[in-house]
This record gives structure tokens, sequence and C-alpha cells, in this order.
């Protein structure tokens, strides 16, 4: 039975803050202990519960950004202006805290082992965290473009070269900067369009299968773009970061 | 026994209006599983299929003439955002449904792109549910569900099919499309049923 397989899925669990890595200024990734954890299918996302010491709870969802493994996974946060719970994240969690998860959760934007397609990997902004998950545990070729305003907002910049340099030419990262790019880099600043996306895109034989995460505005020009370039939409997943998040 | 995050504070709102778990947003996110539709209003229909196959159908002019309300409510999504005070206007499902004939139990909400949700009849009748085609008094934009979506704001959102194209009446329940991927069948934000085990 597929409940019997995932005891607990659904508990409250105690998960304990491992490690932490500033990403950037304003994001930083948690490695998070969990006894039992049995890992997670890239894509995936935990439900997250702190509780203040009056008992007052505050839940949010993120992103698993780590490859799948029993025991330990990463969420990657960005802080939200104003936000009640990614600020607690970001910026005061410490090697040592404790605060409760549930998951693995979701079952549609996931790349399953099983699924041999090539995929186009496309995210903006902090949309990029369940995409790293899914590159770090590529088997099948894997493109990814993604989207960054400047260099000093971009996340997993060491991550990501050293994937693609492990994934013996299956990861391919193509990076594109809207606002600042870093110096030397061959392109100017500019917004994803149609001829990029078309560059990196798998061609319609391959029948590749697209996951595009970021802010709703991002996804649904490039879930757009990828309709006109002939990309199937039934093959297109998306997962959007609303404007706030907490 | 708890688990105390330290230094975790909080920010507490009285907000007897939010259901377990969820956050107030002021801003209107997006939640989709894939691109957009694109629907030209004058190949738009909306149709009402009872069990037996007997189909209504209203074109977008016939649609927008029937008689509108224009609800104010409380919305909340699944992924943790509630929404107070949210405005729109629409048809109820009971005038859709006025002079259908039908002995179902359940319904199974059909939108332009495939994606479909499943909901017990009685969850939309008696002014609970409606087909809605504005949003603070504009025509409700296509990321929002535009033409027309379900709007069922006492159920997590995800069963306020956006784009929707028929009602599917049924004598027997068919999970749809997040109810097959892990997420709650009944989806009652006062009741927490996020999940399949919830």
């Amino acid at each position: 039975m597929a409940r019997a397989a995932v005891p607990g899925r659904l508990t409250w669990q105690p998960a304990i803050v491992a490690a932490t890595r500033a990403e950037t200024a304003t994001a930083r990734t948690l490695v998070l202990d969990v006894d039992g954890w049995t890992g997670h299918v890239p894509g995936q996302h935990v439900d997250v519960r702190l509780t203040a010491p009056d008992g007052y709870m505050a839940h949010r969802s993120y992103s698993i950004s780590s490859a799948p493994g029993p025991g330990r996974l990463e969420v990657t946060v960005q802080a939200v202006t104003d936000g009640e719970v990614s600020p607690y994240l970001v910026d005061v969690a410490e090697p040592g805290d404790q605060l409760e998860i549930r998951g693995p959760l979701g079952g549609w934007f996931v790349r399953r082992l099983a699924d041999r397609r090539p995929a186009l990997l496309i995210g903006g902004g902090s949309g990029v965290a369940p995409l790293m998950s899914m590159v770090r545990a590529a088997t099948n070729p894997t493109r990814l473009l993604y989207s960054t305003r400047s260099p000093s907002d971009a996340l997993f910049s060491a991550d990501l070269a050293t994937a693609e340099a492990a994934g013996g030419g299956r990861v391919a990262v193509t990076k594109v900067y809207t606002r600042v790019a870093p110096p030397g880099w061959p392109a100017p600043p500019r917004r994803l369009d149609a001829d990029a996306l078309a560059q990196v895109a798998w061609p319609r034989e391959a029948d590749a299968v697209a996951f595009v995460c970021g802010p709703t505005g991002f996804v649904e020009t490039m879930a757009d773009l990828l309709v006109d370039i002939g990309h199937d939409p039934t093959n297109i997943r998306t997962e959007r970061f609303g404007p706030t998040g907490g | 026994m708890a688990v105390i995050t330290r230094g975790f504070g909080g920010r507490r709102r009285d907000d007897a209006d939010l259901p377990p778990g969820q956050y107030r947003t002021d801003d209107f996110p997006v939640l989709s599983a894939g691109p957009t539709p694109r629907i030209d209003l004058d190949e738009w229909e909306f149709a009402v299929v009872t069990e037996t196959g007997e189909r209504s159908t209203w074109s977008w002019a016939e649609f927008t003439a029937l008689p509108a309300d224009e609800p104010t409510v409380d919305i909340h999504c699944v992924t943790r955002w509630s929404k107070f005070g949210t405005s729109w206007r629409g048809v109820s499902v009971d005038t859709l449904l006025a002079d259908v004939d039908t002995a179902a139990e359940y319904v199974v909400a059909h939108s332009y792109g495939g994606y479909t949700t499943n909901i017990p009849l009685e969850g939309l009748l008696d002014g609970q549910a409606w087909v809605a085609y504005e949003f603070d008094g504009e025509p409700l934009a296509p990321v929002h569900g535009g033409p027309a979506r379900l709007l069922v704001p006492h159920l997590y959102f995800w069963k306020s099919a956006k784009w929707l194209r028929a009602l599917e009446l049924r004598l027997d329940d068919e999970p749809g499309f997040w109810e097959t991927a892990g997420y709650h069948n009944d989806g009652d934000p006062w009741r927490e049923q996020r999940y399949l085990e919830d």
C-alpha cells in the first residue's frame, strides 16, 4: 500500500538545524536533520512550523533544494520583506535550533527517476530552489535556465558549477542576468525572451518536460513562450511563488 | 511535547476569521499547475452535463446575461495564504442548476486546459458557489482563471477551478487533478484538510 510506504509523512516531526549557508545577503540554505527522514522526490516541498514560547505557531511551505537522501534535507529560503517566518529562518535560526517539519509533499511538480525524458528547468529568482534539487539528482539530460537580477542575487552559484562539472555532460546551466551582469559577461543584462529560450529549449522531437518555477509574472511569461515555440502545454509543469510568501 | 523554536516570536494578528495554519495576505498570489490556457470569448462555452448525458450550454453572451450575484468572500489557498473580503461578480450554481433534472450527488468541474476538481453537489448549492467572471469590478484576468472560474470560498481554493468549461454532475465521486496528486478529497480549510491523510 502506498500509504504504508510513507509512514508519518504528514506527522509533524522535530528537525534540528545542523548548519546554515548564506546564499546571498537575503537568502540562506538551512541544513535540517530529521530522524527517520527517508528522502524525497526532487521538486517536492516541506511544511515548516515554528512555535513561539507562548504556543503561537506559524506555518509556511518551502521547497527542498538538496538531492534526495536519508536523515537530512536542505531548504533554501529567501527573506520576504515584512515576512513572519522567512526573516527568522534567514537571519535568526542557528545550528542546534529546533523547528518542526512535515513532508515530503507534492506529487505534481516533481521529476521522478523513472521519467527518462530530457528536462528543461526554468527558474526565476528563488524559484530555482526546487530546480536545484532536480539538478543535483539528475540522471537524465537536464538543462537549467536561471534568470536572476544580478550576481549578488544569484543562488547556488558554486553548487551549480559543481553539478555541471560533475554531470558528465548531462547537466547544462545557462544564466541570464536581468539587471546587472558580472564583469566580462558575454551578454548585457536582459529579460528572458523567446530567442534566449529557443537557444536552450530541447527540439520538439525530444519530447522534453519543462519545469518552470518563480514569481507569477515570470512563470506566466515563460510558460507562454514555451507554448509559442511549440512546447506541448501538457508537458509544462509550473510552480509559482506569489508576491508574498512570508 | 511541543517543540519550541528558540528566538521565534511571531507576529500575532487577531484574525478569528483565519483558518488553522493560514496567514493573511492582501495580495492575490497565483497557484496553478501549468500554462494559462488561451481562450477566445467567441469560442468560450460553458456547459452543465448531467449523469444521463444531458447538456445545457451557454455562450459568453448568454452566460453574462444570466442573473448575477456580487459576493464578497474570504478565500483560503492550501499553500497557506488567505485573502479577506474579495469581491466577485458571477452566476450562482443554484441559478445554473435551476432547470436541471438530476439525482447526482457529486460534481466534477472541468477546465479549459484539462484541469479537474471534484466537489459534493451539496457543497455548491444554497448560495455557496458561483461561476465568477469579474473580480474587483474588472473582467477576471486569465492568470486568475478568466474568462470564468468556479468560486467555492468555503473550500481550499484549488476547488475553485480556473478557466471553467463545464460542471459534470455524477452519481459517484471522481477525484480530480490535485485530489489524485496527494491532496485531500474534501479540502475544508476549517478542518485543515490539506493532504490525502490529513
